[in-house]
C-alpha cells in the first residue's frame, strides 16, 4: 500500500470510530427517553396504578422534610428580615464557597499572577523600543478617552483594594491592624466601594460603548495569537489600533468581567429592590468577587503590559501621542492608517511652537487649570 | 460549663405569640427587627405545627465564619454573641444562617443596613454586665444574673425550652418517651450537629 492510501484508510477508520461514539451517546441519550413517549401517548388507555397504603409517606414526615428543604411556612413577625423559612441550606455553600476555594484558590492566584509578573519583568526586562525613539510623535488616545480610562481606572484601583480588604482583610488585615483597626477600614472600605461602584459601572459602560469598535476582532489578531503577541522573542507581529491581546483585555475583562461585575453589584447593592433573596444574594456575592478576582489577575497583567513592561506605552494614555519608532513596532498597521488619514508626525520642538502660538489666545482656557 | 442551647417542641406549641413578644418587649428591641419568630406549617390544615425560631447558638457558627470583620465570638457557655462595635452591616451573616436570625434595623439602597442584631440568649454583648451601653446595644443580661432566656421562661406550654444540651435533652427524651412517636428536635442537626 502506498503512503497516500494508508493515510486514506487511517482517516476513514478515524471518522467511523467518531462517528460510531456520537451515535452512541446519541442513542445513550435517545432510547431510554423513548418510553415517555409511549408512557404519555398510552396514559390514556392504562389504569392509574393505585399505590397500597403502605408505600404512601407520613404526612408529618412530609412536613418536616419539606421544613429540611427550605419551604416556607406562615408568620405574624414582619420586617425586612424576616423570613418564613424554617431553614436555609443556601447558605451553608455560601459559606463553603466563599471561605474555600473563594479565599484560598482566589488569594493564592492574585499572588501567583503577581509573582509571575515579576518574575517576568525581573528575566526578560522592558520591552524597549526597537532602534530608539525618533523624537516624532503621533497622536494615540484623545482627550476624552484618556479622560474616562483614568476615571475607569481610578475607579478599578479603589474598588480593587476596597473588595479585597473585605474578602481577604479577616486573612490579612486583622493580623496586622488588630479588629478595631480593621473594623474602622473595613466600614469606610464598605461604604467607599458601595458608592464609587455605581459611578464606575456608568464610566465602565461609556467606555465599553466608546472603545468597542477598535477591539473588534479581525484575522490579524489570529496571525497576532499564532506568534504570541512577540511578548517572547524580538518578533513584532502586525497589529491595528488595538492588538490581539488588548482585545482579549477589552472583551474578557473589561466586557465580560467588567459588566459581571457590575450587574451583580447593582443586585447585591440594592437589598430593597425586593427580589433578593438569600440564595440570590448568596449567588450574586460568589459571582461578583469570582470576577473581580480574575479581572484583577488580567488588570495586573494589563498595567504591567502598559507600564513597566513597554518603553513607550504609557505615554499613550498619558499625553495622548506615541512616539512613532513604538507605533511602527507595536501598531505598524494603525501607523499605516494614521498616515494614510492625513496626519503627519511632530517633533517635540514642533509641538513646543505650537502650544506657543495657540498658548496666549487661543487654549488659554486649557491652561486655566494647570 | 454547660452548652446552652434551644429546642422547640413542635407538638407542643401553640402559636401564642409569647416568646416573640417577651423578647420585644425584655430588650426593647426596634420595629422591624425580629429575633425570634414563629413559623407555622401547614398552617390551617390538619396536621398544622408551629415552631419558634430564633438564633440556635451554632456549635460551628455559619455567621462567624463568614463575617468580614471577625465579630462574633462563642462564650465559655457556648453562646454565640456579636460585637456591634466591630459590626459593618454588610449581611453576609444574614446570608449565610439557615435559621434567619441575624436582623438589621434597616433595609435600603446602596446596601446600608445598620449593625446586625440577633438573639444574644440573654446574655447581653462584650461590654461590661448590666452596663447602659450594653442594654441600650444587646438588651438585658440574663444569664449574668443566673437566669435562662425570657422567651423560654415566658413559654406557657413550656414547648420553648432553653438551657444546658444535656438537660434540655433529657426533658424531651422523657417527653418523648411518654407520649410516644419520634423525636423531632428540629434545628438541632444544623446548629449542633446532633440530634437529642
Amino acid at each position: 500500500m502506498s503512503k497516500h492510501q494508508e493515510a486514506t484508510t487511517a482517516k476513514r477508520r478515524w471518522r467511523s470510530m467518531l462517528w460510531t461514539v456520537l451515535a452512541v451517546f446519541f442513542l445513550a441519550a435517545a432510547l431510554p427517553s423513548a418510553s415517555y413517549l409511549f408512557a404519555q401517548t398510552s396514559s390514556g388507555e392504562l389504569p392509574q396504578r393505585q399505590f397500597s397504603e403502605e408505600s404512601e409517606t407520613n404526612p408529618r414526615s412530609d412536613m418536616w422534610r419539606s421544613a429540611r428543604r427550605g419551604e416556607g411556612g406562615f408568620t405574624n413577625q414582619s420586617g425586612p428580615y424576616v423570613t418564613n423559612e424554617l431553614i436555609n441550606n443556601s447558605g451553608e455553600n455560601y459559606r463553603q464557597i466563599r471561605m474555600g476555594p473563594l479565599t484560598t484558590v482566589g488569594g493564592w492566584f492574585l499572588v501567583v499572577v503577581f509573582l509571575a509578573i515579576t518574575a517576568f519583568y525581573l528575566l526578560m526586562g522592558q520591552k524597549k523600543i526597537d532602534g530608539g525613539r525618533s523624537g516624532q510623535t503621533v497622536v494615540r488616545w484623545q482627550t476624552y478617552e484618556r479622560f474616562l480610562h483614568w476615571l475607569v481606572a481610578l475607579g478599578f484601583v479603589i474598588l480593587a483594594v476596597t473588595g479585597l480588604s473585605l474578602l481577604f482583610g479577616r486573612t490579612v488585615l486583622i493580623p496586622v491592624f488588630g479588629h478595631v483597626g480593621f473594623s474602622a477600614w473595613a466600614e469606610v472600605a464598605y461604604s467607599t466601594h458601595n458608592l464609587v461602584g455605581p459611578v464606575f459601572a456608568v464610566a465602565l459602560v461609556v467606555m465599553i460603548l466608546l472603545f468597542i469598535r477598535h477591539n473588534v476582532p479581525n484575522k490579524t489578531d489570529l496571525q497576532w495569537f499564532k506568534q504570541g503577541g512577540g511578548i517572547i522573542g524580538n518578533k513584532h507581529p502586525s497589529a491595528g489600533k488595538m492588538n490581539g491581546g488588548e482585545k482579549v483585555w477589552f472583551w474578557v475583562g473589561v466586557f465580560a468581567l467588567g459588566l459581571t461585575a457590575a450587574v451583580t453589584g447593582f443586585i447585591a447593592l440594592f437589598p430593597n429592590w425586593g427580589f433578593q433573596t438569600r440564595e440570590i444574594m448568596s449567588l450574586v456575592l460568589i459571582l461578583h468577587a469570582t470576577a473581580g478576582i480574575l479581572w484583577i489577575g488580567l488588570f495586573l497583567g494589563h498595567a504591567y503590559i502598559g507600564t513597566l513592561g513597554t518603553e513607550g506605552a504609557l505615554e499613550g494614555m498619558t499625553r495622548g501621542r506615541v512616539d512613532v519608532a513604538w507605533a511602527k513596532q507595536h501598531h505598524d498597521l494603525w501607523y499605516q492608517d494614521v498616515l494614510a488619514s492625513g496626519e503627519k508626525p511632530v517633533s517635540e520642538e514642533e509641538l513646543k511652537a505650537r502650544k506657543h502660538q495657540t498658548g496666549p489666545s487661543g487654549s488659554a482656557a486649557g491652561q486655566q487649570g494647570s | 460549663m454547660a452548652r446552652m442551647k434551644f429546642l422547640c417542641d413542635a407538638e407542643r406549641c401553640i402559636e401564642c405569640q409569647a416568646c416573640v413578644t417577651a423578647c420585644k418587649n425584655e430588650h426593647e428591641v426596634p420595629w422591624g427587627v425580629n429575633r425570634r419568630r414563629v413559623i407555622v406549617m401547614n398552617d390551617g390544615q390538619p396536621g398544622e405545627r408551629a415552631v419558634s425560631v430564633a438564633c440556635m447558638h451554632c456549635t460551628d457558627a455559619p455567621c462567624a465564619a463568614v463575617c468580614p470583620v471577625d465579630c462574633f465570638y462563642t462564650t465559655a457557655d457556648g453562646i454565640v454573641l456579636h460585637d456591634k462595635d466591630l459590626c459593618i452591616g454588610c449581611g453576609y451573616c444574614f446570608y449565610a444562617c439557615p435559621f434567619g436570625a441575624p436582623q438589621y434595623p434597616e433595609q435600603t439602597a446602596f446596601g446600608v443596613r445598620g449593625k446586625m442584631d440577633k438573639c444574644t440568649f440573654c446574655a447581653g454583648g462584650p461590654e461590661p454586665a448590666h452596663s447602659q451601653e450594653e442594654l441600650t446595644k444587646y438588651g438585658t443580661n440574663r444569664v449574668e444574673e443566673g437566669k435562662l432566656p425570657l422567651c423560654a421562661e415566658m413559654c406557657a406550654t413550656k414547648a420553648l425550652i432553653a438551657g444546658d444540651g444535656d438537660v434540655i435533652s433529657d426533658i424531651y427524651r422523657k417527653r418523648v418517651m411518654q407520649r410516644g412517636g419520634r423525636p423531632q428536635t428540629w434545628g438541632w442537626q444544623s446548629a449542633y450537629g446532633e440530634g437529642v
